[in-house]
C-alpha cells in the first residue's frame, strides 16, 4: 500500500520562559512512515514523546526541524510548514485524531458532537445523524444520553463518544491516542474491530496503545520513540 | 469551510499621541475563517478591532477587503459613503453590550429588519417573514417579534443583536467579547449558536476576547496581543497547546482548568 | 410678492410702510441684515429642495412653539405690496393666526386677507389650503421639529451624516414599527416624504391628507423652524413622494362624512362636539374654503329663488 504519512527528520524542543528561557529538546531526527491498510504503534515509556510526536503529526505542536508529509487530496502537505487553513483542510478531510480528552462546546447534544465531522465534509444532516446513531449504538452509548452534552458523562462514556466522533467520517489517516484506555473488555473489543475494519478500508493508522495484546493483534509495525530522544538530552 | 482570501491587513498601527494603541499588525483572513484576537484589557485588542472594522482611522497601514466580485477595496482609501455601505452590507459588528448594537426603542422585528430596509427592501411582509426566520434561528420565540429589546434578558438581547447583524448575510463579522458579561450557562448557549451560524453561513469572523476558552471553541486561528503588539499568531489549538512566546505561556498557564 | 397693482396703490403701500418706520419698528420687525441672512438661507434651501439649511434664528416677541420660525421666514419675504393670510389648523380666526396676522399688520402694515386666492403670502400651521395655489404665491409653514430621523436617531451629528449619505433605512423602520403595532401605517401627520428623489423631509405636522398637495404644487413652499434654527423649501413643481411599503402603500385617508356646513366631500374635516350629550358634526377645517362654498351656494340659492319667482310671476 502507499505511504500516507511520512515523518522526515523532525525535531522538537520546548522553551520554558517561566524558567528563565530554558530550552528542553525532546526529539531529534525522528523519521517514520505509515502506509494505507497498516497500523503503526508508537511505543516507549511514559514521557518518551509518543503523544508529542502524534500531536506534531496532527499539527497541534510545532515542529522545529524536518517535514511531516500527509497525502491529502492527491498531493503532499507538510504539516510542519503549512498555513493554518491548509492544516485545517487536512484535518477536515484526511486526518482524524482520537484523543483521550473530549473538547466540545457545552450544551451541544452528543448526537451532534458525533455527527459534526460529517457535516464539516458536506454530508447532509439526516445522513450524518443516522451514521452517528449507528456508531453510538455500536459503542453502547445509551440512547437516553444522545440528546445530552457528553461533558456530564463518565470517563468511559466520554471516551466512546470521542471514538464515535473520530470514526464518523472515514478519514484516510487516523491518529489514535490510547483509544481503549478506559474501556471495559466488551467495548475494547468493539473498538479493536473498528480499527481492523478501518485498516481493511485502506486507512493508515498510527496509534498509542498501552495494552500489548491489542498492539500484537492489530499493529504491523511498532516504533519505539525512545530512539528519537536527542543525544544530549539522553546524556543529561 | 475555509475559502478564498477576504481581508488583507498590512502594517496596521494606531498611536494615541505618544502612546501605542496597536503596532504593525499584519495578517490575512479567508472566507469562513474565525480569527480570535486575545489579550488582557489594555493590550490593544479593542483598538485593533475598531481599526479593522473601519470605525477608527489607523495612523499607518492598510486594510484591503476583497469583495465577492473580486474587487480589491482599500478600506480607508474609499469614500465614506462606500465605507458605510460596506459596514451595513458585507460587514457586521456585534458589540459586547447589546445596547450598543440594538435600537432599544424599536421592536425585535424592526431591529432585524433595519439592515434589510437600509439596502432598499420595501416589502413589509417579506421583511417581517425574514425577521421571524431569524428569531427562530437565534432561538427567540416568534411571538416576541413586536416586543422591544428592553423587555428581553441579557442573553436574548445578545442573540437578537446577532440576528440583526446577520440578517443581510454579511461575509465578515466583527465581534467584541460577544459572550462577555453573561451568565456561564447563557454563554454556552450563545457560543453554540454563534458556532452553528458561522458554519452555516460560512462567515469570516474577527473575534476579540480575553477568554481563552471562548477562543478555543470558536476560532480557527488566534493572535495574542500584549502592549499593542501581536506576539504570537497561528492555529488556535497550536498556540494554546504549544505556546512559544513568554507572554502566551504565561497567559495559558494562568487560566483556571475545569 | 406683488400681484398686478396700480402705481397709486404701490405708493400708498410705501407710505404705510414708512409710517411703521416712524413708529420705531423696522419694516416687518426684523432688521434688514437679519432679513438678508434669512433670505440667503431661503435661497440655499430652494436650491437644494428638502435640505435643512441652518440659520441664525432671532428672539421673536412670542414664545417658541408659536411659529417663530414661520414668522421670521414671512418677515424676510414680505414687501409692502404683499397681501398676507395666516391660518392655524386651516382657520383664520384662531388665536395663533389672529396674533401673527396682527403682528404683521402692526410691524409691516401690509394688507391682510382670509381669502386664499387673494393672498401673496400664506403663513400656515398644520394645514395646506384646500384651494389650489398658483404661481407667485408663497406658503410658509411653521415647523416644530424639522428632523424626520430624530424619532429613532437622537444624535444630530449622525442624522446629518445620514442625510448627506442618503441613508434612509431608518425612516422605514419607523413605518415598520407602525404597521407591526397598529396593523397599518398609523402616522397620520408629519408623514415623511422624499423630495425630488433625494432628501427625506418632515412636512411639519400637516395631516397626511395634505401630503399629495406638497408635490407638483405651483406655489413656493418654505418651512421655518425657529427653535431648531432650520429653514427648508419645496420649490414650485417639485416631485414629493410619501414614504411607504410596496404592500402597504401610502393612503391619504378619507371621510365617510361630508362637511355639515358646505357639503364638501373632498376636504379635510374637523370633528366638532356640539353639546354635552356627545352630538357631533364634521366641518371643513379650512374656514375660507368652507365659507366661500357656503356663500356661493347661498348666491346660487338666491338666484334660483329669483329665477323661480320670475317664472311664477
Amino acid at each position: 500500500m502507499t505511504i500516507r504519512i511520512k515523518v522526515e527528520a523532525v525535531a522538537k524542543e520546548f522553551t520554558l520562559h517561566a524558567q528563565g528561557g530554558v530550552r528542553l529538546p525532546v526529539m531529534s531526527d525522528a523519521s517514520m512512515e505509515a502506509r494505507g491498510g497498516e497500523c503503526t504503534a508508537l511505543i516507549g515509556e511514559s514521557g518518551a514523546g509518543k503523544s508529542t510526536l502524534m500531536r506534531m503529526i496532527y499539527g497541534n505542536y510545532r515542529t522545529q526541524a524536518g517535514r511531516i508529509l500527509i497525502e491529502h487530496q492527491g498531493r503532499s502537505v507538510d504539516m510542519a510548514s503549512a498555513e493554518p487553513h491548509e492544516v485545517l483542510e487536512v484535518r477536515r478531510l484526511t486526518l482524524g485524531y482520537v484523543t483521550q480528552f473530549l473538547r466540545v462546546i457545552p450544551r451541544v447534544p452528543t448526537l451532534d458532537v458525533v455527527a459534526e465531522p460529517l457535516l464539516a465534509v458536506g454530508t447532509d444532516i439526516e445522513a450524518a445523524r443516522e451514521r452517528a446513531r449507528a456508531l453510538l449504538t455500536r459503542l453502547r452509548v445509551r440512547e437516553a444520553l444522545w440528546p445530552l452534552s457528553p461533558l456530564t458523562f463518565s470517563g468511559g462514556e466520554q471516551q466512546r463518544v470521542n471514538i464515535a466522533r473520530g470514526f464518523a467520517h472515514e478519514y484516510p489517516c487516523l491518529l489514535l491516542d490510547e483509544p481503549t484506555a478506559s474501556l471495559d473488555a466488551v467495548n475494547k473489543e468493539t473498538v479493536v474491530t473498528m480499527i481492523e475494519e478501518a485498516k481493511a478500508r485502506g486507512v493508515a493508522v498510527i496509534g498509542i496503545f498501552h495494552d500489548a495484546s491489542v498492539r500484537e493483534r492489530i499493529c504491523e509495525h511498532q516504533i519505539d520513540v525512545t530512539r528519537f530522544a536527542p543525544q544530549s538530552g539522553a546524556a543529561a | 469551510m475555509i475559502g478564498a482570501e477576504l481581508l488583507r491587513v498590512e502594517g496596521l498601527t494606531k498611536h494615541y499621541g505618544a502612546r501605542i494603541g496597536c503596532a504593525d499588525v499584519s495578517f490575512d483572513l479567508r472566507e469562513g475563517e474565525v480569527l480570535a484576537i486575545v489579550g488582557e484589557s489594555g493590550s490593544g485588542k479593542s483598538t485593533l478591532l475598531n481599526c479593522l472594522s473601519a470605525q477608527l482611522e489607523p495612523s499607518a497601514g492598510t486594510i484591503t477587503y476583497l469583495r465577492g466580485d473580486g474587487a480589491a477595496l482599500d478600506v480607508y482609501g474609499m469614500s465614506e459613503p462606500a465605507r458605510r455601505m460596506l459596514q451595513r452590507t458585507d460587514w457586521a459588528f456585534v458589540y459586547q453590550d447589546a445596547r450598543d448594537g440594538l435600537r432599544m426603542s424599536v421592536s425585535a422585528g424592526g431591529n432585524i429588519g433595519e439592515r434589510m430596509m437600509a439596502v432598499g427592501n420595501r416589502h413589509y411582509g417579506a421583511i417581517r417573514a425574514e425577521a421571524s426566520g431569524w428569531l427562530e434561528r437565534v432561538e427567540i420565540g416568534t411571538d416576541r417579534i413586536d416586543d422591544r429589546p428592553s423587555a428581553f434578558s441579557g442573553g436574548m438581547r445578545q442573540r437578537l443583536q446577532i440576528a440583526r447583524a446577520l440578517a443581510t448575510k454579511p461575509r465578515l463579522v466583527f465581534m467584541d467579547e460577544p459572550t462577555g458579561g453573561l451568565d456561564v450557562s447563557v454563554q454556552a448557549r450563545l457560543l453554540d449558536m454563534i458556532r452553528a451560524l458561522v458554519g452555516q453561513y460560512n462567515l469570516a469572523v474577527i473575534l476579540v476576547t480575553h477568554d481563552l476558552a471562548v477562543a478555543r471553541l470558536l476560532s480557527h486561528r488566534m493572535m495574542v496581543m500584549t502592549k499593542g503588539h501581536v506576539v504570537e499568531q497561528g492555529l488556535t489549538d497550536q498556540v494554546l497547546d504549544d505556546p512559544q512566546h513568554a507572554y502566551t505561556q504565561q497567559l495559558v498557564s494562568s487560566i483556571l482548568q475545569t | 410678492m406683488t400681484n398686478s397693482i396700480s402705481e397709486g396703490q404701490r405708493q400708498a403701500n410705501r407710505e404705510r410702510a414708512l409710517g411703521v418706520a416712524r413708529s420705531g419698528y423696522n419694516f416687518a420687525y426684523l432688521d434688514e441684515n437679519t432679513k438678508r441672512m434669512i433670505r440667503r438661507a431661503i435661497l440655499k434651501a430652494i436650491a437644494i429642495p428638502g435640505y435643512q439649511v441652518p440659520f441664525g434664528s432671532r428672539e421673536m416677541p412670542m414664545p417658541y412653539g408659536w411659529g417663530t420660525g414661520g414668522v421670521q421666514v414671512t418677515a424676510a419675504c414680505l414687501t409692502p405690496d404683499d397681501t398676507l393670510k395666516v391660518i392655524d389648523q386651516g382657520a383664520d380666526d384662531t388665536t395663533n393666526a389672529v396674533s401673527i396676522r396682527q403682528f404683521f399688520e402692526k410691524t409691516a402694515a401690509v394688507a391682510t386677507t382670509t381669502h386664499t386666492h387673494e393672498a401673496s403670502i400664506i403663513q400656515t400651521r398644520h394645514r395646506i389650503p384646500e384651494e389650489a395655489l398658483s404661481e407667485g404665491q408663497i406658503l410658509v409653514y411653521q415647523v416644530p421639529i424639522p428632523e424626520p430621523l430624530r424619532f429613532l436617531e437622537p444624535r444630530e451629528t449622525e442624522t446629518r451624516k445620514m442625510h448627506a449619505l442618503e441613508e434612509y433605512g431608518l425612516m422605514h423602520v419607523k413605518l415598520y414599527e407602525d404597521i407591526s403595532h397598529h396593523g397599518r401605517i398609523a402616522t397620520t401627520y408629519a408623514y415623511p416624504v422624499k423630495v425630488e428623489g433625494r432628501y427625506v423631509m418632515d412636512p411639519s405636522p400637516i395631516p397626511k391628507f395634505d401630503n399629495p398637495k406638497l408635490g407638483g404644487n405651483a406655489a413656493l413652499q418654505l418651512f421655518g423652524a425657529g427653535r431648531e434654527q432650520r429653514i427648508y423649501a419645496i420649490p414650485p413643481h417639485t416631485q414629493v413622494v410619501s414614504l411607504d411599503f410596496d404592500d402597504y402603500p401610502f393612503d391619504p385617508g378619507h371621510w365617510e362624512q361630508s362637511c355639515a356646513l358646505c357639503g364638501a366631500s373632498e376636504s379635510y374635516l374637523d370633528e366638532v362636539i356640539t353639546d354635552d350629550k356627545g352630538s357631533r358634526m364634521f366641518v371643513c377645517s379650512d374656514t375660507d374654503f368652507c365659507t366661500s362654498r357656503t356663500a356661493a351656494q347661498e348666491d346660487a340659492g338666491k338666484s334660483d329663488r329669483a329665477s323661480n319667482g320670475e317664472g311664477a310671476a
